[in-house]
């Protein structure tokens, strides 16, 4: 707390510190600027998660930062009490990641942001009616009902731009000049993996510049769970990043128990790593074989899946669904290990090795995969931090980011593993991380597979869970990245404000910047090693 | 070995003699038509079934396996439901090379099918420049494909009507010139000649170290022209959805995907005429033993035989290979292939004109 205390107080004397689980620091809206580049200077120059909130008496954000020297996590509170025409100033200069996420803050809250460069909506019709996250918002069906046609392209976006005397005036911004080939890549086509849409400019087989447009499967999950019990929001974080539900529902669930101060036994957490770990190889061998079909060689595809099956099948034994798991509960698991559970895991450790082999056979060496991959796609580390973008994707820019190592959960504390990082940059090293991360993944179940201890899956937990007055935030590493849970209780049974923060739309986010220049086919080579799941960009 | 030209005497002399000279040669053409559609249908669904199983047995899968014994029906179904489904009307296109593009590009197969040497003595014209004809038809497929893209008005299918035509000139001259380099061994253009001039040994073996690498540059080149993976560029499915195609429907869209099989079985049959021998069995000098029995195999069986084979070459690199980028795949035409190719060109020309051939 002393840290952030002299970091903040050199430039902002009137900042409020409060008492909480990190430190935190209330920072009015005029220092803010100037307090995020001091922050950012002393090391903290990653924001993990960027979160809107109403809290009632004012509308405001939660900065949560951490350390890339330490990996220490501190979070700013900036606030602002006009409801009519709510503005802070943006940060979207110092952290990239900021760009996409205050629009997100924009969407659903109607707070502007001062000097975003382009301030328009991201998940919602740009003919919505009102901010849905805020708590005087109008449910009214009449407002905003189906709409059956078709939004218009909003190439016209405003920046709210404040001059050197301190006044804000609005500057119209245009998204795509009125000459540029503006080509639709999705929402619906074979390689976005979802329905996500790039409008892509295109000068010949060159790519000009990219606008991510997001939202066809925004499901308002965050305003949901602002109405359901803490149990009830659970099976929400199985369809998000479906590929990673195991991971999603382990942060959700040490949210909560962090908060209720109660701790899963130990049988639990060892489950818990082990299947998180079965999840992770489960995705990246899905991510190797799209990778390779959306690269054209489609018979990986099979071999992936082939490996793939065999987890869902051990997992489908224990926990009754092969996608969306519903496994882990808060306190621990909702039922035990299958029996089964054990001996098959170890079959699939003794098969793993081979298939693995087979995959570097078929598709690895090869010199066209190589020269599609290869340079192809470079992503700085600087701008992997700036960005946000944690996970495997950072870990191939030579960015140790990795949460099971830096800020570790549950039992990875106690495991020997290593942290699989490369400094290649390209999409190459993206996908070499992956494969890799499958080697780890197997070397973490060895050690536990036999050292199950036996005794409860589920602590005891109150029937009904109250969270007393509070806010948490947690983080795991989920397959993609670092994947985070803000809760904010005001001692009731349901969640003032949950706010769910994947890596997913910070990896579409960087789209745009590390494609311009190349050609439409590496769009699609760069969009493949990235390994976004559109759900998880929507919510 | 059974010469097929006793039997199609016979017909134009049994023809002949009840019939004037005019409506012998109509009749006779209708029956050639009929007879090259018939064999034409019957390929394409042969292939279509040979490489589902092919690239089922390739990716852990079994194939088609449920419309009759060994799924063998199951491109008969297919066909008839691509027969019977609807042509969708798009706005704002011009409808008449639209509706054309289809045409050409099976005109283009269609005719370059007809030169094709079949078995002895089985082969509808044959003429002095055969080899030339062949590649001067296929090249209108192109043209087909670069006007299905533009008519489209879609800006997918006209990326990939512009990947089409650059890959397609750019690949043309390899092909051509592997061509030439054959040409320049037999000395001579017309299929039949060709044929006949590797009745002792096969070119490839004739011609030894040149005429194998102009196999391979004609094995890579001809796998570019018909648009099939690793080039599959102009329809590449995860970029361009389906390329320039992907604004057609039914019959239409048939039409395409039956011409790029064919196209598959006319590159694999040149390059059995060119290089193994077109139907010729495999003959080696001294060994007349050996050669009388090759000779009981039929020839229809030998050319068939063959061009199936060299097909599914074509069909392992589609489902093996990753996609290369547009970039990449013309630096490899004009860089790589093409000096090669010149080369080899220069080199056939030194083994012809000192006879270091077999």
């Amino acid at each position: 707390m002393a840290d952030i205390k002299d970091i903040i107080g050199k430039v902002c004397p009137d900042a409020v510190y409060e008492e909480n689980e990190r430190p935190l620091a209330v920072v009015p809206d005029a220092k803010w600027h100037d307090v995020a580049v001091a922050l950012k200077n002393a090391s903290y120059d990653w924001l993990i998660a960027l979160v809107g909130e109403d809290f009632g008496d004012a509308l405001g954000c939660m900065y949560y930062l951490k350390s890339t020297a330490d990996h220490s996590i501190i979070s700013v509170k900036v606030v602002t009490t006009d409801r009519e025409n709510p503005m802070i100033h943006s940060v979207s200069d110092i952290w990239k990641v900021a760009i996409n996420e205050e629009r997100e803050v924009y969407d659903f809250f109607g707070i502007k942001f001062i000097n975003h460069p382009d301030m328009r909506r991201l998940f919602l019709r740009n003919d919505w009616v009102g901010y849905p996250l805020r708590k005087d918002y109008d449910m009214n069906p009449d407002l905003n009902p189906v709409r059956l046609y078709h939004e218009e392209p909003d190439d016209a976006s405003v920046s709210y731009q404040e001059g050197a005397d301190g006044k804000i005036t609005a500057v119209p911004v245009k998204v795509f000049g009125d000459n540029e080939f503006v080509v639709n890549i999705g929402p619906q086509h074979p390689a976005t993996h979802g329905v996500l849409r790039f409008r892509t400019s295109l000068d010949g087989e060159e790519i000009k510049k990219i606008d991510l447009v997001c939202g066809y499967i925004h499901r308002g999950i965050e305003k949901l769970c602002e109405n359901l019990g803490y149990p009830q929001t659970i099976h929400f974080y199985d369809r998000m990043d479906y590929f990673s539900a195991l991971p999603n529902e382990h942060c959700v669930c040490s949210c909560i128990e962090k908060a209720l101060g109660v701790e899963a036994p130990r049988r639990a957490q060892v489950v818990r790593v082990i299947c998180d770990e079965l999840s992770r190889i489960a995705s990246h061998l899905l991510f190797f074989g799209t990778f390779c079909m959306d690269l054209g060689a489609t018979t990986a595809l099979f071999y992936g899946l082939r490996e793939r099956e065999t987890i869902l099948n051990i997992l489908e034994e224990t926990c009754g669904a092969r996608m969306s798991f519903n496994y882990y509960t808060i306190g621990g698991l909702r039922a035990d290990i299958h029996e089964t559970f054990i001996p098959k895991v170890k079959e699939l450790l003794a098969i793993m090795p081979k298939a693995l082999k087979e995959y570097h056979q078929l598709v690895t060496g090869n010199v066209i995969f190589q020269n599609r991959l290869k340079h192809v796609g470079i992503l700085s580390r600087e701008d992997a931090i700036s960005y946000g973008i944690g996970g495997p994707s950072g870990r191939a820019s030579g960015w140790a980011n990795d949460v099971r190592k830096t800020n570790p959960y549950a039992v990875y504390g106690e495991l020997d593993f290593e942290q699989v990082v490369m400094d290649g940059c390209d999409s190459f090293d993206r996908y070499l991380v992956r494969m890799k991360e499958i080697e780890q993944s197997m070397k973490i179940i060895e050690q536990l597979i036999d050292n199950i201890p036996e005794g409860e899956f589920c602590a005891k937990v109150p029937k009904i869970i109250k969270l007393p007055v509070g806010h948490w935030y947690q983080e795991v590493e989920a397959c993609r990245g670092a994947f985070g849970v803000y809760i904010d209780s005001r001692g009731e049974k349901t969640p003032y404000r949950m706010k769910v923060n994947g890596t997913c739309l910070r990896l579409a986010s960087i789209v745009d910047l590390i494609t311009r220049g190349s050609k439409i086919a590496d769009l699609i080579t760069i969009g493949g090693s990235l390994d976004y799941i559109v759900p998880d960009i929507d919510r | 070995m059974f010469d097929f030209s006793i039997v199609t005497g016979w017909l134009d002399s049994l023809l002949n003699s009840f019939m004037p000279v005019w409506l012998t040669t109509v009749v006779e053409c209708v029956l050639i038509g009929v007879v090259l559609l018939l064999a034409y249908a019957l390929l394409a669904l042969f292939y279509i079934y040979f490489e589902r199983k092919l690239c089922g047995a390739f990716q852990c899968r079994l194939g088609p396996n449920r419309v009759g014994p060994f799924g063998l029906l199951q491109s008969f179904a297919d066909m008839f439901k691509i027969l019977i489904k609807e042509l969708i009307p798009i706005n704002n296109i011009d409808k008449f090379l639209f509706m054309l593009a289809p045409y050409l590009v099976i005109v283009a197969s269609f005719a370059a099918f007809a030169v094709l040497p079949w078995g002895n003595g089985l082969q509808i014209i044959d003429f002095n420049i055969g080899i030339f004809f062949l590649t001067a038809v296929s090249s209108i497929g192109v043209l087909g494909i670069l006007l299905a893209g533009w008519s489209s008005n879609n800006k997918f299918t006209l990326i990939g009507a512009l990947r089409s035509g650059a890959q397609m000139v750019s690949y043309e001259l390899s092909i051509g010139l592997s061509i030439m380099t054959i040409v320049l061994l037999s000395g001579t253009m017309s299929v039949s000649g060709l044929v006949e001039g590797q009745k002792d040994l096969w070119f490839i073996f004739q011609g030894h170290i040149p005429a194998i690498i102009a196999f391979i540059i004609y094995m890579i080149a001809g796998t570019a022209e018909t648009n099939r993976g690793p080039f599959d560029l102009p329809e590449a499915e995860s970029e361009l959805t389906a390329g320039y195609h992907t604004e057609y429907s039914g019959l239409h869209f048939g039409l395409f995907y039956l011409a790029e099989y064919l196209n598959l079985f006319i590159v694999s049959g040149v390059a059995t005429l060119l290089f193994f021998g077109g139907w010729m069995p495999l003959h080696i000098p001294g060994w007349e033993g050996f050669n009388a029995v090759m000779d009981c195999i039929p020839s229809v069986i030998w050319f068939l035989a063959k061009a199936i084979f060299l097909s599914s070459i074509i069909i392992w690199f589609k489902w093996t290979f990753p996609r290369l980028r547009i970039d990449q795949l013309l630096a490899f035409e004009w860089k790589y292939l093409l000096p090669i190719n010149l080369f080899n060109l220069v080199l056939m020309l030194l083994v012809v004109a000192f006879g270091w051939h077999f």
